[in-house]
C-alpha cells in the first residue's frame, strides 16, 4: 500500500474573488496537499467573478508543486454552460474533473478525473469511464466502505473518497438561497455569498439538518473520516478529498496528513479537528453503511 | 431558437403501472405505453406490494400488445458494486419477455445491455440526468439510446431546443404527478436522513422511516427522526417527502425547496407538443388504479384535443394530486 494522497476539492461556495485568491495563494504556499481543484461547480452565474483570476491561481499552485485540476459545473443546461464546458475540455494541459456526463464525453480519449457528482456506483460504470480516459474517480458520498473497496480493487483507476467537509447531496435548477429570501434565481442578487459555508437549514424543532449553497443542497454535518482513513487506505483507496470551508484548511490538511501517516492517533485527531472546526457537528454514517448524518465511533 | 417541424408528432402517452391491475386500467384508459418495474431494488419505485414478477410481466405484455400498447421496463437504479448480476438478469428478462424497451440510468448497465442485448430498445431514464444535448448524444452515439426522458429542470423553450438538436433521439417529458425539485438521480437527501436513497435502493423518503406523532397542538411528521412538517389539529397531515417539508432557513419557516404539490401540464400540452416532444410521461407507479385511470383518461383527452386543435378539456385533477396543489414546475420558467 502506497501512502494515500490528499486532494483539496474545489471551493463549492460563492466566495468573493479576493477571498478565493487569498485562499488559493495560502494553499499554494502552506497547505500539505498533493492536488488542488479550482473552478465553479455549483452555479454558472458566479463564474464571471472568479474566472479572471483562475490563470494566476493555477500558475501559483503549479509553481508550488501542486497538481491542479479544473473542476466542471455539475448541472449543465444552457448553451453558455455547454460552451464553457467545451472550453474547459479543450484545456491547456491542465487536468479536468468532469462533474456532468457531458464533460466526460467531451474529454473522451484523453485523461480526466471523474468527479463526485457523476454517478459511479459500480464496476461497470467505472470501467466504462476508464475506457473513456478516466484516470481517477472521486466516488459519490453515499457509498459504503464495502462498495468503495470493490471499486478500489479494480486496477487502473485511482479511487478518491470524500473525507472532510459538508457533503454535496443534491443539485437543482432552482436556487434555494434566493427562494429563502423571496428572490428569483434570475434576480438573485448573489445572496449565496452571504453564507460562505452554506446557509444552515433547521427542522421546525430547530434541529440542524441541511445547508443550502445556492442551487446545491448540502449536509449540515461536516463529514469527518479521520477514523476511517487507515481502513480505507488498506482497502485500496488512493486519495482523500477535503472540501474547502472557512475553517483553517491548512491546519485541517495537516491534521489529515498526520493521522494518515500515523503520527497522530485518531482519538487525538478527532479532538483537534473539533477545535479547528468550531460549531461543526461531524458525521461519517455513509461510509459505515448508515444514514449520512450519523457518526460512528472508531474502534480504537 | 430551434426550429420545430410544422407537422407536430403525436406524442405517445407513457403511463405508470405498479400492479397488473393498474396496467390493464392504463391500457383500457388509452395509454400508448405502460412502464413497469420488477419487484426488487432494480427499479426506482421499490415499494412493498408493488411491481411485477416475471410471470405478471409476461401476461401484462401480452395484454398490452393485444391492444396495440407497448410495455417499457424501468431498470433505473444504480447497480450495487459487486452485485450487478441482479440488474443484468432484469435486463435479460426484459429482453427475453419482449418488452418494447428498457429504461436505464446507469452507464455500466447501459453498456452491458447494449453489448449483450443488441435488439433491446433502450431509453435513458430521467435518473441519468442528461440535461443537455452533449450528454444525450453521448448515450446515443456510444450505446444506441433511442429516447431520453428529460430531467424536470428545463423550460419548454429549452426542451424544444434540446429536442431539435438531439434528433433522431426521441425526447420524453413528465406531464403529471410527483415532482422532484432536485435534478433526478443526483439527490442523496433521502439517504442522508434514512440510509436509503433512490439511486441505491429505489426509494425516496421510505415509509419504514416515517413517523407521525399526535399531540394537542396537532400532528408532527418525521423522516429518519427529523421533523419534516407540523400540521394543526384540523389540517390534513401530508406524507413527509423530504424536499416537500417545512424548514427554518434565513430566520423563517417555509417550504424551502417546494410545497407539497404535483406537476400538472394539462394546460400547456399544446406548447409541449410544439416543442417536438415524442412522449409524455405520467408519474405514479406507486399510485392505485383509480389514479391511473383518471389521469390517463384526462391526458388522453388532452393530447387528442391538442392534436386536433380543439380547446383543451377542463378536467379537475385536484382530488388526486399531492396536497391538492398543482404546478407546471420548471417548464414555465417559474424557477428562474
Amino acid at each position: 500500500m502506497t501512502n494515500p494522497k490528499l486532494t483539496l476539492g474545489p471551493v463549492l461556495f460563492n466566495w468573493k474573488p479576493e477571498r478565493l485568491r487569498d485562499f488559493y495563494f495560502r494553499v499554494a504556499d502552506e497547505a500539505d496537499v498533493d492536488t488542488v481543484h479550482v473552478g465553479e461547480v455549483v452555479c454558472s452565474k458566479r463564474s464571471p467573478f472568479f474566472d479572471p483570476i483562475i490563470p494566476e491561481v493555477v500558475e501559483r499552485l503549479t509553481a508550488a508543486g501542486k497538481e491542479v485540476v479544473l473542476s466542471s459545473l455539475a448541472l449543465i443546461m444552457t448553451d453558455r454552460e455547454l460552451e464553457t464546458a467545451r472550453g474547459l475540455a479543450e484545456g491547456g494541459g491542465v487536468m479536468v474533473e468532469a462533474n456532468d456526463i457531458s464533460v466526460a464525453a467531451l474529454m473522451a480519449g484523453r485523461p480526466f478525473v471523474a468527479g463526485p457528482l457523476l454517478n459511479i456506483y459500480n464496476e461497470g460504470t467505472l470501467a466504462a469511464l476508464a475506457a473513456m480516459g478516466a484516470v481517477r474517480a472521486c466516488l459519490p458520498a453515499e457509498l459504503a466502505a464495502d462498495a468503495v473497496a470493490t471499486l478500489a480493487a479494480r486496477s487502473g483507476v485511482e479511487i478518491e473518497v470524500q473525507a472532510f467537509g459538508r457533503l454535496p447531496l443534491a443539485i437543482s435548477a432552482r436556487c434555494y438561497a434566493a427562494r429563502a429570501r423571496n428572490l428569483t434565481k434570475d434576480g438573485c442578487q448573489y445572496v449565496c455569498a452571504d453564507d460562505p459555508d452554506g446557509m444552515e437549514v433547521e427542522t421546525l424543532d430547530e434541529v440542524p439538518f441541511l445547508a443550502v449553497n445556492g442551487t446545491q443542497t448540502m449536509s449540515f454535518h461536516t463529514m469527518d473520516l479521520l477514523g476511517d482513513l487507515g481502513g480505507l487506505a488498506a482497502r485500496g483507496v488512493g486519495r482523500f478529498r477535503l472540501w474547502p470551508h472557512t475553517f483553517d484548511m491548512v491546519a485541517v490538511a495537516a491534521l489529515f496528513r498526520s493521522v494518515l501517516a500515523g503520527r497522530t492517533a485518531v482519538a487525538e485527531g478527532e479532538s483537534r479537528l473539533a477545535v479547528l472546526c468550531p460549531g461543526a457537528e461531524f458525521a461519517n454514517g455513509y461510509i459505515h453503511g448508515k444514514s449520512g448524518h450519523l457518526f460512528v465511533e472508531a474502534d480504537d | 431558437m430551434a426550429t420545430v417541424s410544422s407537422t407536430p408528432i403525436r406524442p405517445e402517452l407513457v403511463c405508470p403501472a405498479g400492479t397488473p391491475a393498474a396496467l390493464k386500467s392504463a391500457v383500457d384508459a388509452g395509454a400508448d405505453c405502460v412502464y413497469v418495474g420488477f419487484r426488487d431494488e432494480t427499479n426506482a419505485r421499490n415499494f412493498p406490494g408493488l411491481n411485477f414478477n416475471r410471470k405478471e410481466l409476461a401476461e401484462g405484455i401480452a395484454y398490452a400488445h393485444e391492444r396495440g400498447a407497448k410495455v417499457l421496463v424501468a431498470i433505473n437504479t444504480f447497480p450495487r458494486a459487486g452485485r450487478a448480476d441482479l440488474w443484468h438478469q432484469a435486463v435479460a428478462d426484459a429482453a427475453g419477455l419482449k418488452a418494447d424497451a428498457a429504461i436505464l440510468a446507469d452507464i455500466g448497465l447501459i453498456e452491458h445491455a447494449h453489448r449483450t442485448h443488441p435488439d433491446l430498445r433502450l431509453h435513458l431514464s430521467v435518473q441519468a440526468a442528461a440535461s443537455n444535448p452533449d450528454a444525450i448524444r453521448f448515450y446515443a452515439e456510444r450505446y444506441g439510446i433511442k429516447r431520453v426522458v428529460l430531467p424536470r429542470v428545463l423550460t419548454v423553450q429549452e426542451i424544444a431546443a434540446v429536442s431539435a438538436r438531439v434528433q433522431p433521439v426521441e425526447t420524453e417529458v413528465f406531464v403529471f404527478g410527483g415532482l422532484c425539485v432536485m435534478a433526478e438521480g443526483r439527490c442523496a437527501l433521502s439517504s442522508y436522513a434514512t440510509g436509503q436513497s433512490p439511486n441505491v435502493n429505489g426509494v425516496c423518503s421510505p415509509a419504514s422511516d416515517v413517523r407521525y406523532t399526535e399531540t394537542a397542538a396537532g400532528i408532527t411528521s418525521e423522516l429518519g427522526g427529523f421533523t419534516i412538517n407540523k400540521f394543526g389539529p384540523n389540517e390534513p397531515a401530508g406524507y413527509p417527502t423530504l424536499c416537500k417539508g417545512r424548514f427554518i432557513a434565513a430566520d423563517k419557516a417555509s417550504y424551502l425547496f417546494e410545497e407539497p404539490t404535483s406537476l400538472n401540464t394539462l394546460a400547456i400540452l399544446p406548447d409541449l407538443i410544439k416543442a417536438g416532444v415524442t412522449a409524455f410521461k405520467i408519474e405514479g407507479r406507486q399510485r392505485g388504479r383509480a389514479y391511473v385511470a383518471a389521469v390517463v383518461q384526462a391526458f388522453r383527452q388532452g393530447v387528442d384535443a391538442a392534436m386536433a386543435g380543439l380547446p383543451l378539456p377542463d378536467i379537475d385533477l385536484d382530488r388526486i394530486t399531492e396536497g391538492g396543489k398543482q404546478t407546471t414546475g420548471a417548464y414555465e420558467k417559474a424557477w428562474r
